[in-house]
């Protein structure tokens, strides 16, 4: 009786929160996968049914390959940059926790983390511009030519590289250091006695003990690097925001396709090959962490 | 006391000369660490620093090499041309109207599911959690455009409530306050208060949320962040003038031909510096809140 009432309790309290979570989660989530097998345009009637052949045509289409090479090479780069250098700063930062300054470095580190996208974006924006930047004012200083950042299409993704990677370090380095305080202090102990450097036991102890922690920054890291597209779009559109200067990303192509195109399906296609990379990406993250717990 | 002066022996002077070189050596890898470290939090700031001392020059100092950190003649001139030009207020209302109403949906729904998802195990909530986990992986960007033709069809694009609809449910905020729950809130607590004859909804309004106060602080910190600085979505749903958050006015005001960076950075940093203050103010909080979603079982 008691226990019936509770349980009425529960669903009653759970359904406002479940209502929502079906109607802007749930809902949106089946219907890209639906939309995804239909030729479902804005401007025609009739929205056929049409299987696979939004995904084969994706595979012929070059503008949105374009958009998955730009996006997995940004995705990988940013992963690349961020996570040694995380590693190297979290570790001396939990090396000099006990100093007046360890608030100081992690604030620093992580501010640029929740600043918003787009004015932080501004100011790199200004950092490699052609002509005002302090980039090429610094390489010409040194006798190097001035390169024009955002306009050379390998040099702009470079540039969104560096942009993602500056905003993504300090969420890895936080991560990084809740994983060093959680790690027992008695093995560094060990170590110490065996005669272990610093940097030994950094090498030998701390990078394999801290290997799950590298694994889920390294899967958030690069799931965001996918959805890329506000770093894009500021860094990489010229003046009058002409789409063919632009460096082409994932979600970009994704948004032109549904919203200039009107070919909804067809975006939706897209939004499902995302969606699987995504999957792929955390399917390797646990598989790799369940071989671990076997070892 | 006498066995310890058994057992001491005098260390030598050559042991004690090794040991101030050792501690010498220590206290100079320590500096050198610092400088380290006081570099790399310098370069990660100093595009924001600049980004602010641009706001306050010249265009002909914005040429001038090497760039000043404290302009040499200040000017506001640029934030008024900015203010003047855009509806930059508006829009930072706007997004602050959005950020608020979003971290109040959020920790609304977080903290009651949460606490449901705690400490009430039916095997159909068990099955609710588990789609409530399924779908939390799935980026927003996937599943964004369903959304908007349903925002579409509800008649709220371009108004705050078109925003809202994207964020109005966390599944991460649900998982964080339901760890809380299973591990700071005792059973026995819940169980006397409903042997002495409170109601479950009594129960949850006067002794759960008390208990869960330091998590939902964290949750609304990042809930607040997160709905502040979002783009893709508010980027097509909000596609008038007066309805843009400042993340997308200031997207598409750079956009513009005749924008030069002084006044780009003004408006920058007006967004910039209010929301770099509620960091460091709500630091604490956040860094809580950033932590745990690292400590996911």
């Amino acid at each position: 009786m008691l226990k019936r009432k509770r349980w009425i309790f529960a669903i009653l309290a759970i359904l406002p929160t479940l209502a929502i979570f079906a109607y802007v989660r749930l809902y949106p989530i089946v219907d890209t996968l639906r939309l995804s097998l239909f030729k479902w345009d804005i401007l025609s009637k009739n929205k056929p049914f049409v299987g696979l052949a939004n995904f084969r045509e994706l595979m012929d289409d070059h503008l949105f390959l374009d958009a998955l090479v730009n996006t997995t090479i940004i995705a990988f780069g940013v992963l690349v940059l961020t996570i040694p250098m995380a590693l190297i700063i979290a570790a001396l930062i939990f090396h000099r926790t006990r100093s007046r300054m360890a608030g100081f470095y992690e604030t620093a580190i992580f501010i640029p983390h929740v600043v918003s996208l787009v004015p932080a974006a501004m100011a790199w924006k200004w950092i490699f511009d052609a002509r005002l930047g302090p980039l090429n004012a610094l390489l010409t200083f040194f006798g190097i030519p001035a390169q024009s950042w955002l306009f050379d299409p390998v040099l702009s993704v470079i540039c969104i590289i560096v942009l993602c990677s500056w905003q993504a370090l300090g969420y890895a380095v936080l991560i990084y250091i809740v994983g060093f305080k959680n790690l027992p202090v008695s093995l560094y102990e060990a170590a110490k006695l065996d005669g272990a450097s610093g940097p030994q036991s950094f090498w030998y102890l701390s990078i394999p003990m801290l290997k799950p922690i590298t694994l889920y920054v390294s899967v958030v890291t690069l799931v965001s690097g996918f959805n890329v597209y506000a770093q894009a779009f500021v860094l990489a559109s010229d003046a009058q925001g002409a789409p063919g200067r632009q460096v082409r990303v994932l979600v970009l192509d994704m948004l032109e396709n549904s919203f200039r195109n009107y070919r909804v399906g067809y975006a939706a296609s897209e939004a499902v090959v995302l969606l699987v990379i995504v999957l792929a990406l955390t399917l390797i993250q646990f598989s790799m962490l369940r071989e671990r717990g076997k070892a | 006391m006498t066995t310890n002066s058994a057992n001491y022996i005098e260390p030598t002077t050559e042991e004690l000369s090794e040991g101030v070189r050792l501690r010498r050596k220590k206290r100079a890898i320590n500096f050198a660490i610092d400088v380290f470290l006081v570099v790399v939090s310098i370069l990660m700031l100093l595009p924001l620093v600049f980004l602010v001392a641009n706001a306050f020059k010249t265009p002909a100092e914005m040429l001038s090499w090497p760039p000043t950190i404290i302009p040499r003649d200040p000017t506001i001139a640029n934030f008024s041309a900015v203010l003047g030009e855009t509806p930059l207020l508006r829009w930072i209302g706007n997004s602050i109207a959005f950020a608020v109403m979003s971290t109040i949906a959020i920790v609304a729904t977080s903290a009651i599911a949460g606490y449901i998802f705690g400490k009430f195990r039916f095997r159909t909530l068990n099955i609710l959690f588990a789609l409530f986990l399924a779908t939390a992986i799935v980026p927003f960007e996937v599943y964004m455009i369903p959304l908007y033709f349903q925002a579409k069809s509800l008649g709220i694009l371009n108004s705050v409530w078109g925003l809202l609809l994207g964020y109005l449910v966390m599944s991460f905020g649900i998982f964080l306050i339901r760890q809380n729950v299973i591990h700071s809130i005792p059973d026995e607590l819940l169980e006397a208060a409903r042997i002495d004859g409170a109601g479950e909804f009594w129960i949850f309004l006067h002794i759960v949320l008390p208990l869960l106060r330091g998590a939902l602080g964290a949750l609304a910190v990042l809930a607040f962040f997160q709905a502040w600085t979002a783009f893709a979505w508010p980027m097509i749903v909000a596609t008038t003038r007066t309805s843009y958050t400042i993340e997308v006015g200031l997207a598409l005001f750079q956009t513009g031909f005749t924008v030069d960076l002084g006044r780009l950075s003004a408006a920058s940093a007006t967004v910039l510096i209010p929301s770099i203050l509620l960091f460091v103010i709500l630091r604490r909080n956040f860094v809580q809140g950033v932590a745990s979603t690292g400590l996911k079982e």
